[in-house]
């Protein structure tokens, strides 16, 4: 079945908190200064951004707990962040410097944290997700397996394998979607026969489509839904309807301008601004020059030194 | 030990124990429940006796694998079985890319307690999707430790052992040898003594004529140690060719170390295994005797495989496929000479 959400109140929401806002713009200056340093050359290998993504994870953040097993994908900068709002810890991995989360062998795309794992693979997250959700439904741990993928991933045979699982245990399985309908270069149109709901329906699993990018909204919606994966141990798909206002990588965006320009004006940073452009810039500011001095940091540290075995 | 158990009993037995023993170990595949117990029975009363651990699931092998990572990571010992080893190419992303490098790719080492189990091999006429020795496709992949089930070896230790080893392995189980006895004590066909070489949970079997200097050594996985004991002892009893036999438990990492001493005596060394020629296991144990015993190999190491070939159904053709006991004992002959 798809599920219907709390309508948003017509009324005004209430501002959203400083850690939210912290949080939403913590990633953004996060991304943007890494794709800084690429311009600049400071950075090798690929990194995939989240920008205009970013308010997903911080959305769920609060819905979930330290003990809830999170699975990121290739685009987690965000993930991690609005978890464990640790910049330095991440550019230090992403630029193999000391205090790198992983030892700089992990990098952007491979990082492992308590119960926070991330992997370059599609898709491969979703059967581990639901082993992970197998083990607290036995243990007796009100703990769900988070898993964030693309629309992209659903060409993978193995997310279809994981669903068809976790439908028939019962497994607390939350799957995230971050739909913004472009697969590296390649479009939904191009990629997808049929919806992301339909294929939640097949296998009878519940499908929720979030269009908001309105943290607040979203929470209200997404809280009593999260609650029935939890304890009633119904998987899930959430699957939030999204942009991507950079490139794939670096330098890879072949969308028309248009395209690009269209996607902007969804962006949430511009929305949230105008609610209150005075504290938003006061925020924005703040982390601006916070990420500055993240970056100016690591990057002065030494390389972290190679321990293979 | 029971009198004239079949190889695959004592296996079954094996994973019976380790399910008591241990209560965060979990067996996870197709078919798996009783009263079917597996394709092979391997699994028979496994279900009947651990309900909430034994998991049939659908018929998805790179799910099976991935569950069990997830089992794994959140701090469970999961064994996966194949039902057939040709199918464990369906897995090959979540073993490699992910049992594998969990270990090592996060800057730290992570524990991965895993076991993936996989029936191999031919002389069923089963044909060339559910008969093949997939081994050589996972040499070579750091922290991926690989075994092979002998009728020699005690599976009740070897089984604990990888259980307990922290790092993912495969088990290759040849599937003729599940109704095969296992070695009871006393000499080999008859011939061979029996002694372990190498550390407990996965030793060497070494079997070797009394008294008598070998002229050969033959390397030989769990799978082909009856074939290499029949033409063994053939070669002795018509030709007067003595042959030391080793079977060892752990295939890869593999270390030829253990060999030096043999080798040193014979000079003369042969590897075996039912996987077609290329890229194989024996070519890497070759390799690491031409660097560990140079200077006492009086032969270049040779190589005995199955044909460069699919396995065919027709059990004739399928014959002419495989390595035999009759082909084997050519080979050696000719390397002995």
């Amino acid at each position: 079945m798809t599920l219907t959400g709390q309508a948003p109140s017509g009324t005004a929401p209430a501002a959203l908190g400083d850690s939210d806002l912290t949080s939403l713009l913590m990633i953004r200056h996060f991304e943007w200064k890494l794709l800084d340093l690429f311009a600049e050359g400071k950075l090798n290998g690929t990194t995939h951004t989240c920008l205009g993504q970013e308010y997903v994870p911080v959305s769920l953040n609060p819905l979930l707990t330290s003990g809830d097993f999170l699975f990121s994908n290739h685009r987690g900068h965000g993930h991690y962040l609005a978890r464990f709002a640790d910049p330095a810890g991440l550019l230090a991995e992403i630029t193999g410097r000391e205090g790198a989360v992983c030892g700089g062998v992990g990098g952007s795309q491979h990082i492992f944290r308590d119960s926070y794992l991330s992997t370059g693979i599609q898709g491969e997250s979703l059967p581990v997700a639901a082993g992970a959700a197998l083990h607290f439904k036995r243990a007796g741990l009100p703990h769900v397996a988070v898993v964030y993928i693309g629309d992209g991933t659903w060409g993978e045979g193995s997310v279809y394998e994981a669903l068809n699982i976790a439908r028939l245990w019962e497994l607390p399985l939350l799957v995230v979607v971050e739909n913004n309908g472009i697969s590296q270069t390649t479009p939904g149109s191009v990629n997808m026969a049929g919806t992301v709901a339909g294929r939640a329906r097949a296998f009878d699993v519940d499908h929720h489509r979030v269009t908001s990018n309105d943290v607040r909204h979203i929470r209200a919606e997404l809280a009593p839904l999260i609650d029935r994966v939890r304890h009633q141990h119904q998987p899930l798909v959430v699957e939030f309807d999204t942009v991507r206002l950079g490139p794939h990588s670096k330098g890879d965006d072949t969308r028309p301008a248009r395209e690009i320009e269209a996607a902007r004006a969804r962006d949430w940073y511009a929305a949230l601004r105008a609610e209150d452009p005075e504290r938003f810039d006061r925020h924005d500011q703040e982390q601006r020059e916070l990420i500055a001095g993240v970056a100016a940091d690591v990057l002065a540290r030494p390389l972290v030194a190679g321990e293979t075995a | 030990m029971k009198r004239n158990e079949r190889v695959g009993e004592n296996l079954n037995q094996a994973l019976h124990r380790v399910m008591e023993s241990h209560e965060d170990v979990y067996l996870i595949g197709e078919d798996v429940l009783d009263p079917y117990g597996g394709a092979f029975n391997i699994t028979k009363g496994l279900s009947d006796r651990f309900a909430d651990r034994v998991l049939t699931t659908p018929i998805s092998e790179n799910a099976i694998l991935g569950v069990a990572n997830g089992l794994a990571l959140t701090g469970n010992k999961p064994i996966a079985e194949m039902m057939f080893g040709d199918f464990i190419t369906l897995a090959f992303d979540q073993i490699v890319n992910f049992s594998a490098k969990s270990v090592s790719m996060y800057g730290a080492t992570h524990l991965m307690h895993l076991v993936v189990r996989c029936p191999v091999g031919g002389r069923r006429g089963y044909g060339p999707t559910h008969s093949q020795s997939p081994q050589k496709h996972f040499l070579g992949v750091p922290d991926l430790h690989l075994f092979e089930l002998s009728p020699f070896h005690d599976n009740a230790k070897v089984v604990e052992g990888m259980v307990e080893l922290g790092k993912p392995c495969i088990f290759f189980e040849d599937k003729v040898l599940y109704t095969e006895r296992r070695h009871q004590g006393g000499p080999v066909a008859d011939l061979f003594s029996l002694e372990f070489t190498g550390e407990d949970p996965f030793p060497v079997a070494r079997l070797f004529i009394e008294d008598t200097d070998p002229d050969l050594v033959v390397v030989a996985p769990g799978g082909l140690a009856q074939r290499a004991v029949d033409a063994a002892r053939e070669l002795f009893l018509e030709h007067e060719i003595a042959c030391e036999i080793h079977v060892p438990s752990a295939l890869y990492p593999f270390d030829a170390r253990l060999l030096a001493e043999p080798v040193a005596r014979a000079g003369r060394v042969c590897v075996v295994e039912d996987a077609p020629p290329g890229g194989s296991w024996g070519a890497e144990v070759a390799h690491q005797l031409y660097s560990t015993c140079w200077d006492s190999l009086r032969a270049p190491v040779r190589l005995v495989h199955s044909a460069d070939s699919v396995i065919p159904t027709a059990l004739h053709l399928e014959r002419d496929v495989l390595v035999s006991s009759e082909s084997l004992g050519l080979a050696l002959k000719e390397l002995a000479q």
